[in-house]
């Protein structure tokens, strides 16, 4: 369900910063439906990526075979991120906050960590250059605390957030940051007066208030509220037989 | 032209700065192995992943410091060699200096070119600069904007695997890149340790492949299948498997020795450790997909 939500968010042409997990899933799917020209660019260095196997790490082999360029990553961070190429970056995280701050670091304090997580990675930067970032992420109140531990990514400031209120095209960030957080539940947008994630869609099955019990903030709603349609059959083939037959990521 | 063993002996030293890169791709495994047999210790560590490499290097006490961006286990979970000693949870202590991708690149790119830092726009609304003040800013003296700034970062020593190199060590690479040019270039030492040795006619004849010349280049090592379990494009697959394996290896602290006793200090170098391993070609050897010929002619 995530996977296809998350797919039909892209838009056929557009270039892509593709995390490993369920936003290589999706970014796969949005090229085998509606978008086969999805350009995927992976920070390993792969530009036009087209695996013919799901990769299990950002770096796989497969992500080289076939690919319209094969870059340094100087390259890639450099004169495709900084220079502005990337359309959407897709991130996950531990924890997502009320600001849509994002965090991959620590669990605790940084000097005493009671979870040490693998840190940024790509992650800030995608955060700050992409013209828009979607977050994929479990709905739980462990991960969606009304402020991270640690701002590895950031989300759009906001009351006490990283940049002390501050918006961020003050900060002079150039991309629009996490936009849209797609859980397993619903889809949360950030409300553009605000600067604070709300209930923008549920999926079939779902109450509002399912969503606000996993969220450690008072959740706004947007005043229509949506409703996303279940996986097309043809999604789901795809994702099962095609895409992820091993079901690496895929659940249920 | 010489062998890991005399390589490792020769230039890296108790205390130095140590990078073994590559980024998924052609992470010289046997290299860290030799360093952990040589017992070399208080090592600061370089790398943006530190990957299981370190992680093994971690456990077996060389380093005291890492300086890193991304400390997991790729597609599968966590450092755990690793997160004992920043959690506090009975390893020693490890110090760490961490910034992004991006940021590591900067860094490498600023001591390749020998400049102090490398301005990035970058980090701002992060709290990254917070716990790492080597993360600093500076205003644009053209327009007054705001950067952030990393400092240059040069390695005593960078260990690169290659697929492919000349007996002046001049080194060709395909498939991801990472950083290890500017790696190479920022370092005062660099070894190259490759898949195959080639005439020098073999370089020649494909020259936008060389990544780095045999100018700036210390040691050469011949040593196939060096990088397992990570891969070399053209030669062997990422060994997926060790990755999910280790998983279970590094949570036990007596299962990660256990590990380092059989196939790391147990051996004597990186052909005994294959002896040890003889079912990977039939699992992992690469599959032909050749490109077609350039022409180089004028």
């Amino acid at each position: 369900m995530m996977a296809s939500v998350a797919a039909r968010e892209l838009v056929d042409g557009e270039v892509v910063f593709v995390g490993i997990g369920l936003p290589n899933l999706a970014c796969n799917l949005a090229r085998a439906t509606h978008a086969p020209h999805l350009v995927l660019v992976y920070e390993s260095g792969a530009v036009g990526a087209a695996p013919v196997r799901l990769p299990v790490s950002i770096g796989d082999p497969a992500l080289v075979t076939g690919s319209l360029m094969v870059c340094g990553m100087a390259d890639v961070f450099q004169l495709i991120l900084q220079n502005g190429r990337i359309g959407v970056g897709f991130l996950g995280g531990a924890q997502i906050d009320r600001s849509g701050n994002i965090n991959t670091t620590v669990i605790g304090t940084y000097e005493r960590p009671t979870v040490r997580l693998p840190g940024s990675g790509g992650a800030a930067e995608i955060a700050i250059h992409a013209r828009r970032t979607l977050v994929v992420a479990k709905l739980s109140p462990r991960a969606f605390p009304e402020r991270v531990d640690f701002i590895t990514s950031p989300g759009h400031g906001g009351a006490g957030g990283g940049g002390g209120g501050a918006s961020r095209r003050q900060l002079g960030m150039p991309g629009a940051g996490p936009v849209k957080v797609i859980t397993d539940k619903a889809v949360l947008e950030v409300d553009e007066a605000t600067g604070e994630l709300v209930l923008a869609a549920l999926y079939p099955g779902v109450e509002a208030s399912d969503v606000r019990a996993r969220v450690g903030w008072p959740l706004q709603c947007r005043s229509r509220l949506g409703r996303v349609e279940p996986p097309t059959a043809t999604e789901l083939r795809l994702l099962r037989d095609v895409l992820d037959p091993e079901r690496r990521y895929l659940q249920g | 032209m010489t062998t890991l063993r005399d390589a490792v002996a020769r230039f890296v030293h108790d205390g130095d700065t140590v990078v073994i890169e590559g980024f998924t791709h052609l992470i010289c495994f046997a290299a860290g192995h030799e360093i952990i047999r040589q017992d070399r210790r208080d090592l600061t560590l370089c790398r943006l992943t530190p990957d299981l490499i370190y992680d093994q290097m971690i456990a077996a006490g060389c380093a005291r410091k890492l300086v890193f961006s991304w400390a997991g286990n790729p597609g599968v979970g966590s450092l755990h060699a690793f997160r004992r000693a920043v959690e506090g949870k009975g390893a020693p202590p490890l110090e760490i200096e961490e910034y992004s991708h991006f940021g590591m690149v900067a860094r490498f790119a600023a001591g390749a070119a020998r400049l102090p830092f490398w301005p990035l726009r970058n980090y701002m609304g992060t709290d990254l600069p917070r716990v790492n003040p080597r993360i600093r800013h500076v205003t644009c003296p053209y327009t007054g904007e705001t950067l952030a700034t990393v400092p240059a970062l040069n390695p005593d020593v960078s260990i690169i695997h290659a697929q492919r190199a000349d007996a002046q060590g001049n080194t060709q690479i395909w498939g991801l890149l990472g950083v290890q040019k500017e790696a190479a270039f920022a370092s005062a030492h660099v070894i190259v340790v490759v898949e195959e040795l080639v005439d020098e006619a073999v370089i020649r004849a494909d020259p936008n492949r060389t990544v780095i010349p045999g100018m700036i280049v210390d040691a050469v090592v011949v040593e196939p299948w060096g990088a397992h379990p990570s891969y070399a494009q053209g030669y062997y697959d990422r060994d997926n498997d060790f990755y999910v394996a280790w998983e279970a290896i590094s949570r036990d602290r007596e299962a990660l020795e256990r590990y380092l006793d059989e196939f790391v200090r147990g051996v004597s170098d990186r052909a005994a450790y294959l002896d040890k391993r003889p079912e990977l070609a039939a699992r992992l050897k690469a599959k032909a997909r050749y490109c077609p010929g350039v022409n180089y002619g004028f």
